[in-house]
């Protein structure tokens, strides 16, 4: 593990990859550090910004290495369930460009299990691992100015569910009932970093 | 009651923002130039995170329905109470129906406009502030919204604090990486060479600069990484975006360096059309 200084208030822990990413986030708030104020897992990376009257990063940075590692606790819980209706407008286009029937492209994304490699874009919005790899499709060339809340898409290696109404490039697929974000909530994210997630197909 | 007569050119609620919610998407968001507007608290015997408003180059006008105290601080714009000229950095009595007015500031961008007992508009998960990237918060404030005020707690016990003026064009202290071995060997050399323009595209999620273009000799894809308050993230255009208050929570440019905290207020304070310069900090 790699640690750097992410100016003098924050530190970013280069992990090598995503699951010791993940462990190395539940150590860290397990071991409830006096001064951290956030704790940001990337794709092999954890941020973590302190309040620097309230830490010494340089101690911070010794200790970091040093947390025992164990399962990522979000992994370790069971997988949120999205119910997705497969009617998006981009089905037929990902059967095009994959070489896949309509339905074998439904079947894939229906079938893995993913895991959320981190949040960000906006509130709520995971990144999912565990896309099929012949569903790796690139984005759309020019981002739809809305999309709604709910949309089911794949872009790239990533899976994901829009949280709320905005612009996007994902190609859709579907669109699921569940509020994925509510700020009256708590937690306001059904998805956090290491949770696992699965696209059970309904009927529309 | 305060009654939004005018907002200016934009002119939000502001406190410290949200922190703690990084790793679900949410940005820290709250007072893009938190020195100022702790001030402002401050100078009115608030709370430390009591709601203010943060105008973006002057222009307001606001009635106050009650007798209230204000304080004026950030970027230094003419205040009038009831047509009558108050000095920024001081706490200023309002009288019940008064008008306070606020011109164009002779310089900075940021002015935050606080009131003793601050702004009881209902939080979003424990903050007032408005976010301009996520929407989370109130919206932006418009002519005729009307903002409730708190109780105050407090007592004013400061008559004024001594602030000094913003720099024309500041030097902002910068401490290499975490990305920096994804440029070119003398890249903070180049970074602190000449002074940059600020572009008229800047906003509360980042100022964006014109200048000379910071080469990568990394190519391929950055995983995407948390990001920071006061980052200099650089896109594949080459010129750094400094990372402001509602700067989104991952990105995948890489960060060839970030701003010492304590310089963050004055990056809040650059306006477009203006100029900055960077150095090494320690």
């Amino acid at each position: 593990m790699k640690v750097m200084r992410a100016g003098d208030a924050a530190l970013l822990a280069d992990t090598g990859d995503l699951e010791t990413a993940h462990r190395l986030d539940t150590a860290i708030r397990a071991a409830a550090l006096p001064g951290v104020v956030d704790v940001v897992p990337g794709e092999r990376t954890v941020l973590v910004v302190t309040d620097p009257a309230r830490c010494d990063l340089g101690r911070l940075a010794a200790r970091l290495p040093e947390l025992p590692l164990t399962a990522a606790e979000a992994t370790a819980a069971p997988p949120v369930e999205i119910p997705v209706v497969y009617d998006g407008e981009d089905v037929a286009e990902v059967a095009g460009l994959t070489g896949l029937s309509r339905d074998e492209v439904v079947e894939r994304h229906a079938a893995a299990t993913y895991t959320v490699a981190y949040l960000g874009f906006s509130p709520g919005f995971g990144y999912l691992t565990g896309l099929d790899p012949v569903l790796h499709v690139p984005r759309r060339e020019s981002p739809r100015t809305s999309v709604p809340a709910g949309s089911v898409a794949i872009a790239g290696p990533y899976a994901a569910v829009y949280p709320s109404a905005s612009p996007g490039g994902w190609r859709l697929l579907g669109r699921s009932p569940l509020t994925l974000w509510d700020v009256t909530r708590d937690p306001p994210s059904l998805l956090r970093p290491g949770g696992r997630v699965r696209f059970v197909r309904e009927e529309r | 009651m305060i009654e939004v007569v005018r907002p200016g050119p934009l002119a939000t609620v502001q406190d410290l923002g949200r922190p703690g919610h990084a790793h679900l998407g949410v940005p820290r968001s709250g007072a893009a130039d938190e020195r100022s507007f702790r001030l402002a608290n401050r100078l009115l015997g608030n709370a430390d995170d009591a709601a203010a408003v943060e105008l973006t180059l002057g222009g307001a006008a606001f009635r106050f329905d009650r007798a209230a105290w204000i304080a004026v601080t950030g970027a230094p714009a003419p205040l009038t109470i009831g047509g009558r000229a108050y000095g920024a950095n001081a706490p200023c009595p309002v009288p019940a129906g008064g008008l306070v007015e606020l011109g164009l500031p002779s310089g900075g961008l940021r002015t935050y406009l606080a009131v003793r007992g601050g702004l009881d508009i209902e939080p979003v998960l424990g903050s007032r502030s408005t976010d301009l990237l996520s929407g989370l918060g109130p919206g932006p404030l418009a002519a005729g919204d009307r903002l409730p005020v708190g109780r105050s707690r407090g007592d004013i016990t400061v008559d004024v604090a001594p602030v000094g003026p913003l720099p024309a064009e500041p030097v902002l202290r910068i401490l290499p990486g975490p990305r920096d071995d994804w440029f070119t060997p003398d890249v903070i050399a180049v970074l602190c060479a000449q002074p940059y323009e600020v572009t008229a595209d800047s906003n509360r999620v980042g100022v964006r600069l014109d200048g000379a273009k910071l080469l990568r000799t990394r190519e391929g894809e950055l995983g995407s990484e948390g990001m920071v308050t006061g980052a200099l993230q650089v896109p594949p255009s080459g010129l750094p975006i400094i990372f402001l208050a509602d700067h989104p929570t991952t990105g995948g440019y890489p960060v060839v360096a970030v701003l010492a905290a304590s310089d963050v207020p004055l990056a809040a304070q650059l306006r477009p059309g203006g100029r900055v310069r960077f150095r090494p900090a320690g």
